[in-house]
């Protein structure tokens, strides 16, 4: 049994900080990867395939060589045996894993893929030239549907492979066909979890150039993973990790984006090592559409078993996931990192999960914000609306039927994962509450009765997910080839300001103030007076990057363990210059003082400069001051909350309408509450997004049709309103702070929330689903199929 | 190459341009001030928004040439002389208005033109007027709520 | 993206940018405000050899009130199109529909003239000037002459102007004792128009007597919806009889299929938003 407690002990955490981070950024005193510019740095430029698959028959570069400021004109016979990134996780032992070459040889496999690259002394030159490549290709056929290619006399991706099925992973748990022979009703639906462009504000970008002492090499790169990147440049161009420093400086939002490793990395690394000159590239908006991996992309066929009385006996999910043309780095992985959420926050005695990969010339798949949990948690929500409509149970009653009580966690759910603490009945409460809910569902009645043009909906979403990636051995045991842990070294210096080394590496997250207000409270030291430093696999060696909301979950761990560390050292050198026994040394506040003694005291600054000179330190005490701690998960961490949002539906025009949306989220102890509370405006924003506004389509011919922000829909302010948040707070016991993870709670629970409401607005017209994005078209198309009798 | 002549950031710059140099890349590379980040290629995203002439315009749509003559403010010189930062600047912070931070200076610009012509906007007229920028973190709430608290203090210091 | 190379003329008068259009040759193009044609040079849809830049001249500039007609000039920018006290007094549908275009920092430098010449199907500013029956002034090297908003409007991305000429002003009837609304049907409020009504209709004693009615992005140019005006125009101002009329909106439009709508649903629209368009023109 848990306990829903408001935290109230600790100065600093709890606090909502003003982030340190905001006077760089508000005042343009920015470091982002594009402002840096070196002398005699060459500009690189990708000639990208207009043609989704197509052979390379001749590639001519002869005019572009003789514009005046071209210096190399490199094709992929300059590097054949070059990879431009490379997949970490093969999830299946006969999976069939693509080779992705750094630039293509003698095939392109999408529309995007680089078929030559230019080196120009300026950077409107570099692009000039690109128009004075001529490559002559022949024309092979796109791979662009999902079903389609799987058939047999498909044209190939990988004509090698003999198939475009990547891999078949399935996990059955329990019996699903003893559950589903028990049941009185099997509710089945197809929903299509589009692809979706992740567009970080700031496009990805890079610099490398020969900088250090020695050989080493600097690169500078909008990235999420300068740790996981160093490792892997190191490994796929055989220049020694050692030589390679790597630099994520002020990046400009990652999402998943950023966590990968990009062949205009390994190119640049490259070709600054063989040139010996910084190069430098900066992706285009248009790049970003077709070059940086898409997100999502799953047909899910989803089938739930019930009883009559609104019991769910099982569930069955049959995804079809697209990989696109190669696998990057967590490719393959990305939907399985939702195998396990597909029960959600219910019980039920069987899930049988299959999940198919598919390759198709399309730009590749991967990480994108929640990455495989926001699609579990469509399907599990849509499902168990469309049962309940279905068995006529008011779907918050169907939820509360069938959820895991308050008192029964730790719970082990039914694909495994013991569930260590949660409190969906206090969440759903607060959402309640906040919402207006009887009001709400008075009016759609009124509005039903009366035949309004637009028509009201309640979308409900009580969600949970799976963050802190991971305990090491659980990921070695699915095949993930890193480990899950995370570094921290705390140092006190001299002069009493200390350094906080962190091996997460934010891009928006505000981890140099909450990381301060961590340490701040346990070490004692204002958080004014600590620097965090990260993102620079120079000045934090030891890390494993920022993704799949860990960097709380678990590098918050090793700043507690750092600090603590810090402290012990400390308080035997204070013991030692208080002439007490270190067992009678009390710390409180920075200050360590001997017990019954308060006079007798010094302060942690003061011992950092003891340590520093080393004169009166205790025998065989080494000198200086630090605490250092690698911390390893023991579980993963599970946020939950209700979120519950009132949509509008015109349905002569198919326009949709956000009119209020409320989410209560449980994430535990929060560090920063401001921060928490942005993370999931931010995530709610993205995840209403998927449901209202996104998705990446191409042609028949696998050309990509929403290529620019013209096209593809990003919300701005005018096209959302302000939401109600609120938290209740659970405190993780599988955390030593109490806490969970807040980063992709919002992007995850949304989505569903939104659709749900869409569907519940116009369910009394016959419609029981409708596509993502609910954009006008695809609303008035559900409603006119199912006034014309098809189901929609 | 066309001569320019222009006020940016309260000082006197000129040089030399190819007519098509856009106006953001003249102020990142020419000069330096590469605090105005480009976002995209189709004037959508706003990141790149600066005054000219007090106006938000967005410079990756702009060329250097047209702005000869004018005068240009971005983020960069936004603040007071002295370093106190504008009431729009304070807000943000204030009310946690930026994540990443790469919106943060065409979403600020745009603020500060949204508030002179409209000193005293409601929540929908804010949301409307920063239409034209993109922001991928906050899901602009806090935007949204830092331009009314920046709006709030103007009026009061100018009552 | 980065525009290809061309080269650069600042015109002082008219007579100087028509002068060197004609220099410049087939491959030059006019820069009023450029917020059309600097992402279509970034994206290097065009390259011009030779942008002849108007901003500059004052004649462009100018709002004139010539009686019973404003003269918009063609220089003269989205965002004071929405303020100028002659079209807020006289032409309100231009001024509201002008506030929808795009957003606040493009409407800053975007012209009035430059949206009509670009001529793109999804823009605002030309099904307004087609329903106002507006008269544009374009100057060439043979002097000036003045084109009907039925005849200016020649096909997707195509005016009337010709390559060595120049849109000078915007003649617009004052529509004083009307009332008018655009309605503008788009998925995020930056998107272009998926489709796009403008309504202006006179009310007379519960009876319309006059209507106008032109669509946005139901064809390759500005469509009048002259079906639905005829139909309108002596019925009475009643929300059903408007809806009525409005059924025959999308009558003879050819308008395209893309991510945003297929063609059979931007007739639906046009149906519906037509009757919304017009029943808010007509103040019900």
């Amino acid at each position: 049994m848990t306990e829903t407690v408001m935290r109230t002990d600790g100065a600093a955490i709890g606090r909502a900080d003003r982030r340190k981070e905001d006077a760089r950024l508000l005042t343009g005193r920015t470091n982002w990867t594009d402002n840096i510019q070196l002398p005699g740095t060459l500009y690189m430029s990708c000639l990208r395939s207009s043609m989704a698959h197509a052979k390379i028959l001749s590639i001519d570069a002869t005019a572009a060589l003789e514009l005046d400021g071209v210096v190399h004109v490199f094709t992929g016979k300059d590097f054949p045996e070059l990879a431009g990134s490379t997949c970490v996780w093969p999830v299946t032992d006969d999976i069939k894993m693509s080779t992705f070459p750094a630039i293509c040889l003698d095939e392109v496999k999408y529309a995007g893929d680089v078929v030559a690259i230019v080196l120009a002394n300026d950077k409107y030159v570099a692009v000039d030239a690109l128009d004075l490549i001529d490559v002559d290709y022949e024309h092979l056929d796109a791979v662009v549907d999902m079903e389609e290619a799987l058939k047999p006399g498909s044209p190939l991706v990988h004509s090698e492979m003999g198939t475009n099925e990547c891999y078949v992973a399935r996990m059955p748990c329990g019996d699903y066909e003893a559950a589903k022979a028990k049941a009185d009703l099997v509710v089945r639906r197809r929903f299509i979890n589009q692809r979706l462009i992740p567009n970080t504000m700031e496009p990805r970008a890079v610099v490398a150039a020969p900088m250090g002492m020695s050989d080493e090499i600097t690169i500078w790169s909008a990235t999420q993973i300068p740790h996981v990147l160093r490792v892997l440049l190191a490994l796929l161009t055989g220049i020694p990790e050692n030589n390679i420093r790597v630099v994520a400086p002020d990046v400009g939002g990652g999402f998943g984006a950023k966590l990968q490793i990009n062949r205009e990395e390994v190119l640049a690394l490259v070709l600054a090592k063989k040139i010996g000159k910084p190069i430098k590239w900066t992706e285009t908006r248009s790049e970003h559409m077709v070059a940086t991996h898409h997100g999502r992309d799953q047909i899910q066929d989803i089938e739930l078993a019930v009883t009559q009385d609104g019991q769910i006996l099982g569930m069955k999910v049959d995804l079809l996931a697209d990989m696109g043309a190669y696998l990057q780095i967590i490719t393959p992985g990305t939907p399985l990192l939702g195998m396990f959420m597909y029960s959600g926050i219910y019980k039920m005695e069987a899930l049988d999960f299959t999940c198919t990969g598919v390759y198709t010339t399309k730009t590749p798949t991967d990480a994108y914000r929640g990455a495989g949990r926001p699609e579990a948690t469509y399907a599990i929500e849509r499902i168990v609306d469309e049962a309940a409509a279905e068995l006529g149970i008011e779907p918050l009653e169907f939820r509360k039927r069938n959820w895991i009580k308050h008192e029964e966690f730790p719970y082990t759910q039914i694909a495994g994962l013991t569930y260590d603490t949660g409190n969906y009945e206090a969440a759903t409460a607060r959402a309640l509450e906040l919402f207006g809910y009887d009001e709400l569902r008075a009016e759609q009645t009124a509005r039903r009765a009366s035949g309004d043009t637009v028509q009201l909906g309640i979308g409900i979403s009580t969600f949970t997910e799976m963050c802190g990636l991971a305990p090491s051995r659980t990921l070695g045991a699915l095949k993930y080839v890193a480990g899950g842990w995370e570094h921290c070294t705390i140092r006190a210096l001299p002069t009493g300001k200390i350094e906080l080394v962190t091996g997460t590496s934010p891009h928006g997250q505000g981890h140099e103030t909450a990381w301060s207000q961590i340490a701040s409270d346990i070490i004692g030291v204002p958080v004014e007076d600590i620097e965090v430093v990260h993102g620079d696999t120079g000045r934090a060696p030891y890390g494993m990057d920022t993704y799949g909301s860990r960097s709380l979950a678990v590098g918050g761990q090793a700043i507690k363990m750092a600090g603590e560390r810090l402290v012990e050292k400390a308080r035997l050198i204070a013991a030692h210059q208080l002439e007490a026994s270190p067992d009678d040394i009390e710390f409180s506040a920075g200050t360590y003082s001997v017990k019954g003694d308060p006079e007798k005291s010094t302060t942690i600054q003061a011992v950092a400069f003891e340590a520093f000179t080393a004169h009166n330190l205790p025998d065989g005490m080494e000198p200086t001051l630090s605490g250092e701690s690698t911390v390893d998960p023991m579980d993963f961490s599970y946020p939950h909350g209700t979120h519950l949002a009132a949509m509008e539906v015109d349905t002569e025009t198919g326009m949709v309408k956000l009119r209020k949306y409320v989410a209560v989220d449980d994430c535990g102890i929060q560090i920063n509450p401001m921060i928490v509370e942005g993370q999931v405006h931010g995530g709610l924003a993205q995840g209403i997004a998927q449901a209202m506004f996104e998705g990446a389509l191409y042609d028949n011919d696998g050309n990509l049709l929403t290529g620019s922000m013209g096209d593809y829909l990003l919300p701005s302010a005018a096209d959302l309103p302000s939401f109600i948040t609120d938290r209740t707070v659970t405190p993780s016991t599988t955390h030593p702070l109490g806490t969970k993870g807040i980063g992709e709670a919002g992007a995850i629970a949304s989505t569903p929330a939104i659709i749900n409401g869409v569907v519940d607005a116009i369910r009394h017209l016959g419609v029981t689903d409708v596509f993502m994005p609910a954009s006008p078209q695809n609303v008035w198309r559900a409603i006119q199929t199912a006034k014309n009798g098809g189901a929609a | 190459m066309t001569h320019i002549s222009v006020t940016v950031d309260g000082l006197h710059r000129h040089g030399d341009v190819e007519p098509r140099l856009l106006l953001v890349h003249w102020l990142r590379e020419d000069l330096g001030l590469v605090g105005t980040p480009v976002g995209c290629d189709t004037s959508n995203c706003g990141a790149c928004t600066v005054l000219v002439d007090g106006r938000s315009v967005k410079s990756c749509s702009v060329l250097a040439v047209q702005v000869d003559g004018k005068t240009v403010t971005t983020i960069q010189g936004l603040a007071e002389e002295d370093g106190e930062w504008h009431p729009v600047q304070k807000a943000f912070k204030e009310c946690h208005g930026l994540q990443c931070g790469f919106c943060t200076p065409g979403m600020v610009m745009a603020s500060v033109d949204l508030l002179s012509e409209n000193p005293d906007p409601t929540e929908e007229e804010i949301r409307n007027g920063l239409e034209g920028n993109l922001c991928r973190c906050t899901g602009y709430h806090n935007i949204v709520k830092a331009v009314a608290t920046a709006a709030a203090e103007m009026k009061g210091a100018s009552s | 993206m980065i525009p290809a190379e061309f080269d650069y003329v600042k015109a002082g008068s008219v007579d100087e940018a028509v002068a060197a259009l004609v220099a410049g040759g087939e491959d030059s193009k006019v820069l009023g405000g450029g917020q059309s044609l600097l992402p279509v040079l970034r994206l290097r849809l065009n390259s011009p050899s030779v942008l002849v830049d108007v901003s500059g001249i004052d004649e462009l500039r100018q709002v004139t009130d010539e009686g019973s007609s404003i003269l918009v000039g063609a220089g003269v920018t989205t965002h004071e199109v929405m303020h100028h006290a002659l079209v807020t007094a006289h032409v309100p549908l231009l001024s509201q529909a002008a506030g929808l275009v795009a957003d606040p920092a493009i409407r800053h430098l975007g012209t009035f003239g430059g949206s009509c010449t670009h001529a793109d199907p999804s823009g605002d500013m030309p099904s307004v000037a087609a329903a106002l029956d507006a008269e544009f002034v374009v100057a060439g090297p043979g002097g000036r002459r003045t084109v009907a908003a039925s005849d200016f409007f020649v096909d997707f991305f195509t005016t009337a102007v010709g390559l060595d000429e120049v849109l000078v002003a915007v003649r617009l009837p004052k529509m004083d004792g009307w009332g008018s609304h655009y309605e503008k049907f788009h998925r995020t409020a930056q998107a272009w128009a998926i489709v796009g009504v403008a309504a202006a209709v006179k009310v007379e004693g519960g009876a319309i007597t006059g209507a106008k009615v032109a669509l946005t992005n139901m064809g390759p140019t500005p469509v009048r919806a002259t079906s639905v005006e005829a139909a309108l125009v002596g019925g009475p101002a009643t929300v059903e009889a408007i809806a009525g009329a409005s059924g025959s909106a999308a009558d003879g439009t050819s308008p395209t299929t893309d991510t945003h709508a297929d063609a059979e649903f931007r007739q639906h629209l046009a149906r519906v938003l037509t009757a919304r368009a017009v029943t808010k023109a007509a103040g019900l």
